[in-house]
C-alpha cells in the first residue's frame, strides 16, 4: 500500500526534471484506496471501492511552473514525466542531467488504532441500516434517508531537489445522513455529517443512532419554519458550527497566493487590527484525530499549528513552498494538493478561532432581536472585494434574548473585514464543526473548522420576510 | 472502434451465469496553461485512464473503479466489484440499461484541429488574451488568463448488449480581473469557448472580464426590497441547472422532487420551454451516448410552461414505470452513472439584454450570483443567493450594487419568468445562457 520508489530512483527522476536548467523539481507519488457505502431509499444501493496510485512531477523555471503526471510509477515512466514537465516549464534543451541527493526520510503517519480495511464491509453496512432505522423512527413525517459511508488511505510521497523526501499515511472515516421530512407545506431537510483523519475507533466512540435522529429531528422542525427574515440584523452563531465564516470570511484571503497577486483585501496587513479584539484565529494541520489533519502537506512540509490572527492582530499568512522560497521565509505547511493529478496550492487545513470569555447563553440573553444559526451549509468568498457567503441549514429567530420560531434555509452575506470586526459576544464553549471539502481552483481538499458561540453585530439575512 | 472497445468486451466477456456486468473504460488527457505578467505561471500536460465495473446479480449492485488500465488490475477490479454486491440490498430495479433502438445522432466531436494545435500557439493565446484584457481600462489588472483543453476516449459494454465508443475533444479559454480604483478592487471574469481554437473570440472575453469588473467599481450595498430581476446569461445557465435537478428522475421515485406530482401541470410562465439537447454541437456538452451507452437525445422538459417529462436513466426510468430519457450522467469512469441533463437550454427569445431593460424599466442586472450551493434548497425550494450587478433606472443600467441577497423559492420563480433573451451564450458547462427576467424577488441588503 505505500508508495515505494528508491530514493536513488527519486534523484535520478530529479535530475532528469533538473537537465534543461530548472530552479526546483518535485516528484509528488500518491497511492490512495478507498471504500464507501451509500444507502438510499432504505436499500444499501452500492458499495464500491476505488484505487487510484500515481505521480505528479513539478519542474519550476523562472516564473513558470511545469506540470505532468503519470500512473506509471516504474523509472521510466516516471523520466518521461520529468522531461514533459521540464519541457513545459521551458526548461528543456539545454544541459544534461544534474545530480540531486535527498535527505534521509521522514515520516509522520497519522496514528489509528483500528483500521478501516481490518473491518468487514458487513460492519460497515450494519452502521448505514442502524442509522437509516433510527432517522425513520424519529418521527412519521420522515418521507426519506439517505446516508453514506467511507473510508480512505492516502499514502503520499514527496521528493524535491532541495533534498526533501518525506512520507505520509493519512487514514480517513467519513459518515453523513441526510432525511427529507414531508408536511402541509412540502418537504424539508436534514443533514449530519461526520469525519475524522482517525481510524474505525472513532465509531466505537460514536452514537451512530443520535446522529442520525440529529439530522431527522432537523427536518422534522423546519416542517413549521417560516421564511427568514431579510435585512441586515445581529447573528449567533453556535459553536462548533461557524467555522465556514472565518473560513469564507478571511482564511481564503490569508492565502499568499491571492496574496502574491494583490487579489486579498488583507495584502500588506500583516501587524494592524483586521478583526475584533475577541478573535484568536489559528491554522492547524497537526490537531490530533481533525478532518483537515495530515502529518506533512502535500510538499512534503511539515503541519504545524500557525497563529494567523492574534487578539484581532494580523499576525500571519499561510504559505507554501514556492512563496515562502521567494520570500526567503520557511514554510508554514498549507501545500496541499487534491492528488497526484494536480498542481499544489496555498490551503487552509483545521482552522478555527480560540475561545473567548462569554457564556454562550448570555449571548442568546443579550441579543434582542435577531437570528441564531444552529447550522450552518458552505459558503464561498470573493477574496479580492472581501465579500462573502455562507448558508444557514437550521436557523431561528431570537426575539427578546430568547430562541424562538424556526427559519427557512437562506444564506447570510457580508464584507470580510467588516464582519470580522463588528463580533462583539465571544463564548467560552468552543467546538470543532463538521468535516468540510474546501474547493479552490477547482481542487477539493478536507478542511476543518471550529469556534465558540459568537455573535455578529450585524450581518445581512437573506430571506424572503419583512 | 478503439482499444478501449475490446477491453471493455473482455471485462463483459468474463460474466459468470446469472451476473450482469457494465465496464466503462477511459483515457483522456488535457493540457492547462495559465499567464500571468506575460510569463506562463503554470504548463500542466496530463493524461490519464481508468476502468469502472459495475457488477449486478440477485438485484445487488457491487461497483469498484482504478486508474490504470494494467490488465492484473482489471482483474483485481472485478474480483472487488463481485465482493461488493455481496454487502448490497437486493433491489428489484437493479439492472444495466439495454438497448432501446434509439438512433445515435452522429456530430462532430472530434476536432482534428485542436489535436494538432501547436502547443507554442496555445501559449500564445493565453498571453494576448492577457493582453487584450489589460489594453481594456487601465485601471484592470488580469488575475489570470487561462487556456485548457481537453480530450478523452471512452468505451462501454454490457452484458445486457451496449456496446458504445467515442471521442471528443474541445478547448475554452477563461480570464479573471481586478479593477482598483480609490482602494477599492472589484472582480470580473471572461470566457470563451469551442471545439477548436478558431472558435474563440478573445476580444468578447477579453471585453466582458473588463467590463464586468470595472461596472461594479464604486458598488454600494443596496437598501432591501421587492425587485425585477434581470439574470445575466452566465447566472441563467446556473439557475437553469438548479431546475433540472428537480426534474431528475430518480429525485423524483426517490420522492425528493418538488415537481414530482405534477407531470402534465403548469409549473412555470408559459414563456418557458426548457429543452435539453446534447445533440445541438453547439452546446460544449454535446454528446452522442449518455453514461449507459444509450443514445443521447433531444428531450422537452418543460413545455410552454407545462411540465412534460422527466430525465431518467435506465435505473430510475425502471422504477417509474418508464423507459430511460438516454439521460445517465458519469463523472468520469469511477461510480455508477446518476441522472441528470446533457445540455440544457431555454428556448431563446428574441430581445437583446439592452432592449430588456429597457424594457423593465426599473430593477436589477444580476452580474453573478454567489452561494448557489450553500442557499438554495432543491428538495424544499427556497432560493437564497449572494449577488452583485447594476440598478436599472429607467430602462438603463445605474449604479453598481453589491453584497445583498437575491430570494424567492424555486416554484416561484418559475412561474414568476416574465421573458427569456435572444442573447444565447455558450458556455463551459451543461448549461447554456441567456439573459432571463424574473418578477418580485426579495433583495436584502441594508
Amino acid at each position: 500500500m505505500i508508495v515505494v520508489i528508491e530514493p536513488d530512483v527519486l534523484e535520478r527522476t530529479l535530475g532528469t526534471a533538473m537537465a534543461g536548467g530548472a530552479e526546483f523539481a518535485e516528484v509528488f507519488a500518491e497511492n490512495r484506496r478507498s471504500v464507501s457505502a451509500s444507502l438510499d431509499d432504505g436499500r444499501v444501493e452500492q458499495v464500491t471501492s476505488s484505487r487510484d496510485r500515481g505521480a505528479g512531477i513539478r519542474v519550476v523555471a523562472g516564473e513558470t511552473t511545469g506540470y505532468a503526471y503519470t500512473s506509471d510509477l516504474s523509472e521510466k515512466g516516471l523520466a518521461e514525466a520529468a522531461r514533459t514537465a521540464a519541457a513545459a516549464a521551458k526548461g528543456g534543451g539545454a544541459g544534461g542531467q544534474r545530480v540531486v541527493s535527498l535527505e534521509s526520510a521522514y515520516s509522520r503517519p497519522a496514528v489509528i488504532q483500528r483500521d478501516p480495511r481490518d473491518v468487514s464491509t458487513q460492519a460497515k453496512v450494519a452502521l448505514l441500516l442502524a442509522a437509516d432505522e433510527a432517522a425513520r423512527s424519529a418521527g412519521s413525517e420522515i418521507v426519506q434517508v439517505s446516508a453514506g459511508y467511507g473510508d480512505s488511505r492516502r499514502s503520499v510521497l514527496v521528493a524535491n531537489t532541495e533534498g526533501v523526501y518525506a512520507t505520509d499515511e493519512q487514514v480517513r472515516v467519513l459518515m453523513r445522513l441526510s432525511a427529507v421530512a414531508a408536511g402541509d407545506a412540502g418537504m424539508q431537510t436534514g443533514y449530519q455529517s461526520m469525519g475524522h483523519t482517525r481510524g474505525w475507533e472513532v465509531f466505537d466512540e460514536m452514537d451512530v443512532e443520535q446522529f442520525a435522529r440529529e439530522a431527522a429531528r432537523q427536518a422534522i422542525t423546519k416542517l413549521s419554519a417560516r421564511p427568514a427574515p431579510s435585512g441586515t440584523m445581529p447573528v449567533v452563531i453556535q459553536r462548533g458550527t461557524g467555522g465556514v465564516l472565518f473560513h469564507e470570511a478571511c482564511g481564503h484571503g490569508l492565502e499568499a497566493d491571492l496574496i502574491a497577486k494583490g487579489a486579498s483585501v488583507y495584502a500588506g496587513r500583516v501587524g494592524e487590527l483586521v478583526a475584533s479584539p475577541l478573535v484568536t484565529l489559528v491554522d492547524n494541520g497537526d490537531m490530533p484525530g481533525e478532518w483537515g489533519t495530515l502529518g506533512i502537506d502535500d510538499e512534503g512540509h511539515p503541519t504545524q499549528h500557525n497563529v494567523l490572527i492574534k487578539d484581532g492582530v494580523l499576525t500571519d499568512y499561510m504559505w507554501d513552498v514556492l512563496r515562502a522560497r521567494r520570500e526567503g521565509r520557511p514554510g508554514s505547511g498549507n501545500g496541499r494538493r487534491q492528488s497526484y493529478r494536480h498542481l499544489p496550492m496555498v490551503r487552509m487545513t483545521n482552522t478555527y478561532v480560540l475561545d473567548g470569555a462569554e457564556d454562550p447563553d448570555d449571548i442568546i440573553a443579550a441579543t434582542d432581536h435577531g437570528v441564531y444559526v444552529a447550522h450552518l451549509g458552505g459558503g464561498s468568498v470573493n477574496t479580492a472585494s472581501g465579500d462573502f457567503v455562507f448558508g444557514m441549514t437550521e436557523a431561528y429567530l431570537i426575539e427578546g434574548g430568547r430562541i424562538t420560531e424556526p427559519l427557512r434555509d437562506g444564506n447570510l452575506i457580508g464584507n470580510g473585514p467588516k464582519v470580522l470586526a463588528d463580533i462583539d459576544m465571544l463564548g467560552n464553549d468552543f467546538a470543532m464543526g463538521s468535516p468540510g471539502t474546501c474547493g479552490k481552483d477547482g481542487q477539493g481538499v478536507p478542511v476543518g473548522d471550529g469556534q465558540p458561540t459568537l455573535r455578529v453585530a450585524a450581518l445581512t439575512v437573506g430571506g424572503t420576510a419583512a | 472502434m478503439n482499444d478501449l472497445q475490446a477491453l471493455a468486451d473482455s471485462v463483459v466477456a468474463q460474466a459468470r451465469p446469472g451476473e450482469q456486468i457494465e465496464a466503462f473504460v477511459a483515457r483522456g488527457g488535457e493540457t492547462e496553461i495559465r499567464v500571468y505578467r506575460g510569463e506562463v505561471e503554470h504548463f500542466v500536460s496530463a493524461r490519464s485512464e481508468g476502468i469502472g465495473i459495475r457488477v449486478i446479480s440477485d438485484g445487488r449492485t457491487g461497483v469498484s473503479s482504478a486508474g490504470t488500465l494494467d490488465q492484473a488490475a482489471i482483474a483485481e477490479v472485478l474480483g472487488e466489484a463481485r465482493e461488493n454486491l455481496g454487502f448490497g440490498t437486493a433491489d428489484e430495479w437493479a439492472g444495466l440499461a439495454t438497448p432501446d433502438g434509439v438512433e445515435v445522432t452522429r456530430q462532430s466531436l472530434w476536432s482534428e484541429e485542436l489535436a494538432a494545435y501547436p502547443t507554442e500557439d496555445k501559449i500564445a493565446l493565453a498571453r494576448d488574451l492577457e493582453a487584450m484584457t489589460a489594453a481594456r481600462d487601465p485601471r484592470i489588472r488580469v488575475d489570470e488568463a487561462n487556456y485548457a483543453d481537453v480530450m478523452g476516449e471512452t468505451a462501454v459494454a454490457t452484458t445486457s448488449g451496449v456496446r458504445q465508443s467515442g471521442r471528443e475533444n474541445g478547448c475554452y479559454m477563461t480570464v479573471s480581473t481586478l479593477a482598483d480604483q480609490d482602494g477599492e478592487t472589484q472582480t470580473g471574469f471572461g470566457f470563451t469557448v469551442g471545439r477548436s481554437p478558431i472558435e474563440f473570440d478573445l476580444e468578447r472575453a477579453a471585453g466582458d472580464a473588463a467590463l464586468r469588473a470595472t461596472r461594479l467599481l464604486g458598488a454600494t450595498k443596496p437598501s432591501s426590497g421587492r425587485v425585477t430581476v434581470v439574470l445575466d446569461p452566465y447566472v441563467t445557465a446556473q439557475f437553469i441547472s438548479i431546475i433540472s435537478s428537480t426534474l431528475n428522475g430518480e429525485a423524483v421515485v426517490k420522492g425528493r422532487s418538488l415537481f414530482r406530482d405534477r407531470l402534465g401541470e403548469q409549473i412555470a410562465s408559459e414563456v418557458v420551454t426548457l429543452i435539453d439537447d446534447p445533440t445541438n454541437p453547439r452546446a460544449y456538452t454535446a454528446s452522442e451516448v449518455d453514461g449507459e451507452g444509450l443514445a443521447a437525445r433531444p428531450n422537452r422538459l418543460i413545455e410552454a410552461g407545462r411540465l412534460e417529462m422527466f430525465v431518467h436513466s435506465s435505473y430510475s426510468a425502471r422504477r417509474a414505470g418508464t423507459v430511460s430519457t438516454g439521460n445517465a450522467v458519469r463523472s468520469g469512469y469511477a461510480g455508477s452513472p446518476g441522472v441528470g441533463a446533457l445540455a440544457l437550454q431555454l428556448q431563446p427569445g428574441s430581445r437583446s439584454q439592452s432592449e430588456i431593460i429597457a424594457e423593465v424599466g426599473e430593477g436589477v442586472l444580476i452580474q453573478s450570483v454567489s452561494g448557489i450551493h450553500s442557499g438554495v434548497n432543491a428538495v424544499s425550494g427556497d432560493f437564497s443567493t449572494g449577488a452583485a450587478g447594476l440598478m436599472i433606472r429607467n430602462g438603463a443600467l445605474a449604479e453598481p450594487v453589491k453584497e445583498f441577497t437575491i430570494a424567492s423559492t424555486l416554484q416561484r420563480m418559475l412561474t414568476d419568468i416574465i421573458e427569456v433573451g435572444g442573447d444565447v451564450e455558450w458556455l463551459p458547462m451543461r448549461s447554456t445562457g441567456m439573459s432571463l427576467v424574473i418578477r418580485d424577488l426579495t433583495m436584502s441588503g441594508s
